[in-house]
């Protein structure tokens, strides 16, 4: 009955979607108030369907209902709660629906928040964001039914993927999803503005938290997936730079950019039409993303292919979003007036350079992940482009963006005093420079990279310290007063200081891991001892143990130091039967102050195992970095300007509020 | 300088510098990118040495030999075969039969001598993140040189 | 995106005071600009609908045109007969790699029971890497297409015919040559416009 009911919930979803699309841009047409009152009941009405919808196929899996060929194929009844509920997404249709779901949560989230928007506007937001949603219940409903059935009904399912059992990998597509998708409400917003042909502050602060929140969600979503990579996989890496991972770190960095350029869009009415464009790319890029991921046009023929519809109809999609937003902004974007001159050195001259960075850096990565895909269409040659090119081009970008983040903050509006800022940061330009010399003698002939890595850390992260201390006129007044001015800041000043310390942090995590990683790949047999890092590793020997569907070889290690015990790591090498596959479970000791990570293979048939041994110093503020970014974020959401709706309410009441002299020097402290 | 004079200057060096970079990725990619040849292209038009690439194919019946960790064995497409040698642990799944992609360079006697070797599994229609995953997961890192 | 960046500076024009020529011209070369990035994202359109026709794994199409290797595998538990090279003597016939554990192999199933009953061209099995007793449980719930089942425990005759992954099916024609080969589950569609015309074809 469930799968029948949520069937027909997202049948009736796609009809309130196809109406939420039409009459509120008729209506905002027309100004005609009732028909724009249309948008946020039919934005609510949409998100409890799908919701409804979504519950429904939920209790099919909780119910391990195997009637239902998404269920059969995707859980099994012995399968623990948690794994059911997750295996809700952990495939194609159930992914889609999620979505979805998140997709009309988010127009939900703009009729509730968005009630003192111009009633144009939010008509026409409405509009947009439910245009994207007719595309998507569309696909799903013609080409991947979630609700398909079975007849007749196996009677046990074939089993969640065991490398798919894992609570981060669980958490990893629905906080992926809502950046992805968080995406769509910018997007909807910078659609809106083109209709409208207008773009002013009071848009740049309206679309803001939108962006900042699905910034968070994507960081938190990328992070959570390197992470999973880094512990399940084996192999102590934690990014590749295949194509899955680019799909969602090219959204990534867009938003990263389109957070920034709305900054100045918000406090100077400059860069107004790149700003929209960045709006546009930036969930483009997540469909692309969704387009690479579902079609397989990057991946195998096996990991989709049953059906070449599914990858036609992400490209029509593709192509009416895409192509229509970028046509529209072809035609309206050159009337935008341009608003406040600044000079080349100013806080929106660095900000126009994080920009020209960031967007140049997701050029790069655009091009590495579909020149694959260009070569053979051209040239039917067959290439992968792997890190060692995303590298090669990657760090060049990245370092001068580093290097800039600790002198934007601290540059004037309009017209920066480039000779003070560096005055204020000699000592910390002096001590970078000195770990730098001091990393050259020492690390030099390793990776001349770390050099420059180290000393980037020192600069941004003292950086960011050096510029909150100029905030708080630390140390030059008494302490009390700085108390008080610390106090006093506003919370986006101290999200932004965060996000930009967690970018420090994270250079220090990869300098490091990848400069002073130690491996070892060698044949053990019990009884040996390996040296890594000043740690003793002794393996006492490896058995087979059956798992309940497959074989493990379970391997323990003694680790002392300096004989002294610290801890027994017991690292299992997995193979499956049905169908056959093999997972590796490291076993990691995880410490501030680095990894020490332990993997064991196959036997060789003489009492040896062969085995890996890393040490990965100070490679969890890799995650922690990401964590401060996210935490950053966040904080800076929360501040009373940028709260959802706070600043929809304030604005409306008093437009322009931005040349208020006050406002504008909150403005200035806050980013 | 008058400020519009100014912004054109800023765009000229923004673009300057964008073509910069994307001329350089363009060199990068031609530098970096690792083509594709099965051991029966490589037997007809043979390959420059020294020169990275990718290789694939499944591995001969018989041709593995160890000497301590160096591995050499042969792979086959059916047609020809090509030796490669490997100085690192291979995948688990790596054995006779199995069909891997190995990633090196010919030496000068035309031995394939792989930097990392990449055990195919058994795919089958599975979702993309899956197929992706395991992917990953029989990827030899040896540098763990990412990112 | 790149060629895009020069957007912001160009795209908006610096407002008042210029004389009437200038702006027309402006307005112009904004537009042009403008018109950047939809440019752009018609080329990328282009290379991602060729790209949908291509095939990134097409790697293992060597033996095509190749004698069929040869083997001779066991039958399923209470099947009377395997299969072997030697079966193989049709004008034309198809090869079915299956597995009980393969998901794609349920979805071609019907594909196959249809095909079976249409009795256009005898299908083999090669029950791929399988257990013997849930293949032998999975022909019985779902019903059986095949003509005669070999059980290639190891996957070894797998290898030799170069399978890359679960379900894939082999044609091969009378003198046991491998004439095509389908990657992944054989759909309606493929049956139809492809398959069928092709074992049409081959039996003139």
């Amino acid at each position: 009955m469930a799968p029948e009911l949520g069937q027909y919930a997202l049948v009736l979803a796609l009809v309130v979607a196809a109406v939420q699309a039409i009459v509120p841009q008729v209506g905002a047409y027309r100004r005609d108030a009732a028909w724009m009152g249309v948008a946020p009941a039919a934005a609510r009405a949409q998100f409890l369907l799908v919701l409804f919808a979504f519950g429904c196929l939920m209790v099919s899996f909780i119910s391990s209902d195997f009637s239902v060929v998404n269920v059969f194929e995707n859980s099994h009844s012995l399968k623990p709660l948690i794994y059911k509920i997750s295996g809700v997404w952990g495939n194609h249709e159930g992914s889609l629906l999620l979505w979805i779901l998140i997709l009309t949560l988010f127009g939900a989230a703009v009729a509730q928040f968005g009630q003192n928007l111009p009633p144009t506007l939010q008509a026409r937001v409405l509009s947009v964001q439910a245009m994207i949603g007719v595309g998507f219940l569309s696909f799903i409903l013609f080409t991947s039914n979630p609700f398909a059935r079975l007849d007749p009904a196996p009677f046990e399912g074939n089993g969640l993927n065991p490398l798919l059992q894992d609570p981060a990998l669980a958490l990893h597509p629905p906080f992926l999803y809502l950046g992805y998708v968080g995406l769509s409400v910018a997007f909807s917003f910078a659609v809106a503005a083109l209709i409208e042909g207008r773009v002013d502050p009071a848009w740049a602060r309206w679309v803001r938290p939108w962006t900042l929140a699905a910034w968070c969600c994507l960081t938190a979503g990328i992070a959570l997936g390197s992470y999973w990579a880094y512990y399940e996989l084996g192999w102590g890496g934690w990014w590749f730079w295949d194509p899955v991972e680019n799909a969602s770190f090219m959204p990534w960095l867009a938003a990263t950019a389109l957070l920034h350029s709305s900054i100045v869009v918000e406090k100077r009415d400059a860069l107004k039409s790149w700003t929209v464009l960045l709006a546009i790319l930036a969930f483009s890029l997540s469909l692309l993303g969704t387009f690479i991921v579902r079609s397989g046009v990057l991946n195998s023929v096996h990991a989709f292919a049953s059906d070449p519809t599914r990858g036609v109809f992400i490209l029509a999609f593709l192509v009416f979003v895409v192509g229509g937003s970028l046509t529209l902004y072809a035609i309206r974007a050159p009337s935008l007036k341009g608003g406040g001159l600044f000079r080349p050195v100013s806080r929106e001259g660095t900000l126009v350079l994080n920009n020209l960075l960031l967007s140049t850096a997701c050029f790069t990565v655009l091009l590495g992940t579909l020149y694959p895909l260009f070569l053979d269409a051209v040239a039917s040659e067959k290439v992968s482009v792997g890190p060692p090119y995303f590298n090669s081009v990657f760090v060049p970008l990245m370092a001068p963006l580093i290097a800039a983040l600790a002198i934007g903050p601290m540059l004037a509006w309009k017209r920066g005093d480039l000779a003070g800022v560096m005055g204020r940061l000699k000592f910390v330009a002096a001590l970078a420079f000195l770990t730098g010399l001091g990393m050259a003698w020492y690390a030099w002939n390793i990776m001349p990279l770390a050099v420059l890595g180290m000393a980037l850390v020192v600069w941004l992260g003292l950086g960011v310290l050096r510029e909150w201390a100029e905030r708080v006129r630390l140390f030059r007044w008494d302490i009390v007063e700085s108390w008080r001015r610390a106090r006093g800041l506003p919370r986006a000043s101290y999200g932004m200081s965060m996000a930009h310390m967690g970018v420090a942090l994270m250079v220090l995590g990869i300098t490091a891991s990848e400069t002073w990683q130690e491996e070892k790949q060698v044949i053990m047999r019990p009884g040996d001892v390996q040296t890594v890092s000043d740690f003793e590793l002794t393996f006492v020997g490896a058995e087979k143990v059956p798992g309940p569907n497959y074989s493990a070889t379970a391997g323990t290690f003694v680790v002392t130091r300096n004989g002294q015990p610290v801890t027994i790591l017991q690292p299992e090498s997995r193979i499956f039967s049905n169908p056959p596959m093999e997972t590796t479970e490291a076993a990691i000791r995880s410490t501030l102050a680095g990894d020490l990570y332990t993997v064991v293979g196959e036997g060789d048939g003489l009492g040896g195992y062969a085995v890996r041994l890393y040490y990965k110093p100070l490679v969890i503020w890799i995650w922690l970095g990401a964590l401060a970014m996210m935490i950053g974020g966040m904080i800076s959401l929360s501040d009373r300007r940028h709260r959802i709706g706070a600043p929809a309410r304030k604005q409306a009441g008093e437009s322009g509020t931005h040349r208020d002299p006050g406002a504008l020097a909150a403005a200035g402290a806050g980013d | 300088m008058k400020p519009k004079r100014k912004r054109l200057f800023i765009v000229l060096i923004g673009l300057l510098f964008v073509s910069a970079a994307v001329g350089f990725s363009l060199f990068a990619l031609d530098q970096e990118l690792d083509v594709f040849r099965s051991p029966s292209e490589i037997a007809e038009k043979g390959f420059p040495s020294g020169k990275r690439f990718r290789v694939g194919g499944l591995v001969e019946d018989g041709s593995v030999s160890s000497e301590g960790i160096v591995t050499t064995f042969r792979v086959t497409d059916g047609a020809h075969a090509l030796t490669i040698t490997y100085d690192k642990i291979l995948p688990d799944l790596f054995r006779e039969g199995q069909g891997i992609i190995a990633l090196g360079a010919l030496n000068a006697g035309g031995t394939f001598e792989a930097q990392e070797v990449l055990a195919k599994h058994d795919e089958n229609y599975m979702p993309p993140e899956v197929a992706d995953a395991l992917k990953k997961s029989g990827h030899f890192k040896p540098e763990g040189g990412d990112s | 995106m790149s060629d895009t960046a020069k957007t912001d500076g160009q795209g908006e024009p610096e407002g008042v005071g210029a004389a009437n020529a200038p702006v027309a011209r402006k307005a112009r070369t904004g537009l042009l600009i403008a018109a950047l990035p939809i440019a752009a994202f018609v080329v990328i359109g282009w290379f991602l609908f060729r790209g949908l026709s291509l095939d990134p794994s097409e790697i293992y199409s060597v033996l095509i045109d190749k004698p069929a290797p040869t083997f001779d595998l066991a039958a399923l538990p209470g099947k009377e007969h395997g299969f072997s090279s030697a079966d193989l003597t049709q004008p034309v016939q198809l090869v079915n790699v299956f597995a009980s554990w393969c998901v794609a192999c349920r979805v071609e199933h019907p594909v196959l029971m249809e095909l079976k009953r249409s009795g256009a061209v005898p299908i083999y099995g090669l029950n791929y890497q399988d257990q013997p007793d849930a293949a032998g449980g999975w022909l019985q719930n779902f019903g059986d297409p095949y003509d005669r089942i070999g059980s290639d425990l190891n996957g070894r005759v797998g290898i030799d015919f170069g399978v890359y992954g679960v379900p894939e099916t082999f044609i091969v024609d009378g003198n046991g040559i491998i004439v095509r080969k389908i990657t992944g589950p054989i759909t309606p569609t493929i049956l139809q416009k492809e398959l069928l015309p092709l074992i049409a074809e081959m039996q003139k």
